[in-house]
């Protein structure tokens, strides 16, 4: 009855609100240390660093590039395709922290070939895997049990005509052998973790992970320095929210014209069906259940057409999300049994999992691109078409179009530059003039619509009127609302959310999601989820927001567990899980995680995805 | 004694990847897959480049059978240490029935061929944890063996291995030359930094067809199926021992 049903949940509500007053005030232990990074705790006043050989080995290339996704990767054969026209000799050297190409990508995705063919007009003869063409496009809205269609009328910013069902991941490998084929030094499984500067500020190129570092933040036996790679312009294409662009927007202020970054979590899944329902080619978008109309967010499901019945599926959801209770995981797993999806999965299997952090700020939150000695490429600064939720073709359109400006610089006789690390502010302006530029400016405002309060719906009708009817010609621009982080209401001001049980057939518990990943990490190593403050944790996230990270972490590696002696919590990091999201260092609400990159090869071995 | 050492590598798939089993049921899905050096050849090689450090052999070569990939296995093995390589080109059908009789036949027929005085492998592969090509390579060479090794040490011309062996640890002697295979407590490996692996893209790699050593690859043996590993079933409570006997005769178990 509705009267046992709204006093249990006040009994629910005051055991919740006891027990979080209970952990914040009578916690008897001591903060133990979690953090033993070197960014926290510098080696240089460590006892167990002393007379340890520090020198570092370093090498000069012509350019550098951080990063082997699609827009490092078309950088680096763009400005390898020009050096050959020009028969220049070039030495590019791209850093990848995955162990082999590809195996860190993950994304739907539907793929507009519009720069793969700038890049490569002959990309059919030399086996681009653009095996699936869109051959249908679904929208619906769902409601808990039911679904209203939506037409996908020419025009409308979701609308496939013309665009691939891929692999990212498939993709990115075979940009990757085409770059080493043009001569690109490839060098997967070696993270960048540190960048350099010249005398004068300059960036001078990045340092390599050391290796052989302890949990305990002391050197083993094989501890190795990491490598410098000297460069003339490095490029960082490291996707969204790359934590050496974010030292480098405090470095050189690049974020003080532009909105804070905006960003969602995107969770998917690779499922063979079963061949009756298999329909390739489809592609389905959903809004609406279950997410409330306040909660941005939907779900894909894409018909791949390559050989066995395979789809690729899951769920985004904005992380500008108020609710601590919410949990992106959890919210994919239920939207999974919905009467319009169940169906699909029905006698399916389910092969592969994965989750990524993606832009969702467009053009409001572009930083300043370009610095002494660097460029930012890519989803790094963020230029994905978010109504579409594409960024694949303009991440690559940025590596090229900074491989055309970094060129003519690199290869003149005398070099223009007032630092030794050459400054190109001309690829911001390429870019400025590009295409990429003109379609971010027309859905700009689709995004930010969604701060009203129809939420959804007036979201809905303003993309109807702006930019079905008016494409976009709007005079405003509308804003963001700051920050994720701090989007998040406390615990008290909220309402858990009650979800279903996994069935294991179509929904699955967070674990078992996590070991098809296939991430691993060496685990002797310290924590790479690091934090500022260890006592943060337990007296601000947990206080005040119940630990919100154990649910936005799609990965399993933040869990509070009760402290060994006395009363109280304290946060457990599994970093081994980590699936390399950047979730955490978005959402956590005290911004006191601070996600470094761990020793190369390690995380996620994701095939295809 | 030419004071060279043969080292076998394996690639196969990363140990921390879940497996999936092809829709034909005739193996597993390798392709796009990530795949790594086997972790016992891993100790094998570091095994190795730690006897050229202290001086007690003078080349090191690492060996791998396999299709064009297996290159980029040996160059792991070069950045570790090891001085050049030798890529035994099998490929298709050949490498799916690619097991320890043939590649010992290859590796007996290698280990000939460059004069060596040691045969170092890891002593099984996580793929299909077979434990037998280091004894074969032995047997068909007529090499003494010292596997399962947690301890190697050169003693003139003799090895002393320390074996580890159900019961605990037993040591042996043997002669040079013999064949060692590695264990998981032998040592633990370095990384191959990147600019060993620079430096190893400028170190040799040989190119053989096993018809030059003479080898057959014909297998054996013949895979019907593969299959997953049947789904645990959920398990019953009982409440007395009667009921417990009374159950397990139901079952036929008793």
């Amino acid at each position: 009855s509705l009267l046992g049903a709204s006093l249990s949940l006040s009994a629910h509500r005051c055991i919740q609100l006891y027990t979080t007053l209970h952990r914040r005030t009578c916690s008897s232990g001591t903060a133990p240390r979690i953090t033993t990074h070197y960014t926290i705790h510098p080696r240089d006043k460590d006892p167990r660093w002393e007379g340890i050989e520090m020198e570092r080995f370093a090498d000069e290339a012509d350019v550098v590039i951080v990063g082997g996704g699609p827009a490092g990767l078309s950088a680096a054969i763009r400005l390898k395709q020009l050096a050959n026209e020009h028969e220049k000799e070039l030495r590019v050297c791209l850093v990848e922290k995955a162990s082999q190409i590809g195996a860190h990508t993950l994304s739907g995705a539907c793929l507009e070939p519009s720069a793969l063919t700038e890049l490569f007009p002959d990309w059919k003869e030399r086996g681009a895997p653009l095996n699936t063409p869109v051959t249908e496009d679904v929208f619906s809205i769902l409601t808990e049990k039911h679904r209203i269609p939506v037409p996908m009328l020419p025009g409308l910013p979701m609308r496939n005509h013309g665009n691939y069902i891929v692999r990212l991941g498939n993709f990115v490998r075979w940009l990757g052998e085409q770059a080493e084929e043009l001569g690109v030094e490839l060098y997967p499984g070696y993270a960048a973790s540190e960048v350099l500067f010249h005398e004068d500020g300059s960036v001078k190129g990045i340092a390599t992970n050391d290796v052989g570092i302890a949990k305990d933040g002391s050197p083993k036996d094989i501890f190795e320095r990491g490598m410098e790679l000297h460069a003339k312009v490095t490029l960082f294409g490291e996707g969204c929210h790359g934590h050496l662009a974010k030292q480098l927007y405090k470095q050189f202020n690049l974020r003080e014209n532009c909105e804070p970054q905006t960003y969602a979590i995107g969770l998917k899944e690779l499922w063979t069906i079963d061949e009756k329902k298999w329909r390739p080619g489809r592609v389905e978008h959903s809004v609406g259940w279950p997410l409330n109309r306040n909660t941005y967010g939907g779900s894909f499901l894409y018909h791949l057409n390559e050989g066995e019945p395979l789809v690729a599926l899951g769920f985004v959801i904005g992380l500008d999300y108020s609710n601590p209770y919410m949990s992106p995981f959890r919210e994919f797993q239920r939207w999974k049994h919905h009467p319009f999806v169940a169906p699909t999965l029905e006698g399916g299997h389910r092969i592969a999992y994965g989750a990524r952090a993606l832009n969702e700020g467009g053009l409001q939150s572009i930083p300043k691109l370009t610095f002494p000695g660097g460029l930012l490429i890519g989803c790094s600064p963020g230029f994905m078409n978010v109504p579409k939720i594409k960024g694949t073709h303009t991440a690559m359109k940025s590596g090229m179009l900074a491989a055309e400006a970094i060129f003519s610089k690199i290869t003149a006789e005398n070099v223009d530059s007032e630092t030794t690390g050459l400054h190109v502010p001309e690829y911001s302006d390429s870019l400025k003039s590009s295409w990429v530029w003109k379609e971010l400016y027309s859905v700009r405002n689709i995004r930010p619509s969604f701060h009203n309060y129809f939420g959804l719906y007036g979201g809905m009708i303003y993309t109807g009127i702006f930019y079905w009817i008016l494409r976009g010609k709007e005079p405003w621009t509308l804003k963001h609302c700051g920050l994720d982080a701090n989007q998040l209401k406390p615990a008290k001001d909220c309402t858990p959310i009650d979800y279903p049980k996994p069935d294991g057939k179509i929904s699955f518990d967070l674990l078992s999601s996590v070991a098809l990943s296939g991430t691993n990490h060496e685990g002797d190593q310290p924590p790479h989820l690091t934090l500022k403050d260890d006592s943060v944790p337990v007296a601000r996230n947990l206080g005040i927001y119940d630990g919100p990270e154990q649910r936005f972490c799609p990965a399993g590696v933040y869990e509070y567990v009760p402290l060994e002696t006395g009363d109280g919590m304290r946060l457990q990091i599994n970093a081994q899980n980590c699936v390399h999201c950047k979730t955490c260092d978005i959402k956590d609400p005290s911004q006191n995680i601070n996600w470094v990159v761990p020793e190369g090869g390690g995380g996620p071995a994701y095939n295809g995805m | 004694m030419s004071g060279r050492v043969l080292v076998g590598v394996k690639r196969v798939i990363d140990y921390a990847v879940k497996i999936r089993v092809r829709p034909d049921k005739t193996g597993v899905v390798t392709d796009g897959v990530k795949h790594s050096m086997n972790p016992f050849c891993e100790i094998a090689v570091e095994e190795a480049v730690k006897l050229k450090e202290k001086k007690l052999i003078k080349e090191v070569v690492a060996v791998s059978c396999g299709p064009q990939q297996a290159q980029e296995t040996i160059r792991t093995a070069l950045a570790m240490g090891a001085d050049r390589g030798i890529h035994v080109e099998v490929t298709g059908k050949d490498y799916d029935t690619l097991g320890p009789l043939q590649v010992s036949k290859i590796l007996a027929a290698l280990a000939k061929k460059e004069d060596a005085q040691l045969v170092i492998l890891g002593k099984q592969a996580i793929d299909d944890d077979c434990n037998q090509t280091g004894q074969m390579t032995a047997a068909l060479l007529d090499w003494p063996q010292g596997t399962f090794a947690s301890e190697v040490s050169m003693e003139g011309d003799k090895v002393k291995v320390v074996r580890e062996i159900d019961g605990g640890l037993e040591t042996v002697k043997i002669n040079i030359p013999a064949v060692v295979t590695a264990d998981l407590r032998l040592n633990t490996p370095r990384y191959a930094t990147l600019p060993n692996i620079m430096k190893a893209k400028k170190k040799k790699i040989a190119n053989v067809k096993p018809a030059d050593l003479g080898v057959d690859l014909t297998s054996r043996l013949e895979v019907l199926r593969v299959d997953e590993p049947p789904q645990r079933q959920a398990g019953m409570k009982v409440e007395t021992v009667d009921d417990l006997v009374g159950k397990l005769k139901e079952t036929g178990h008793i």
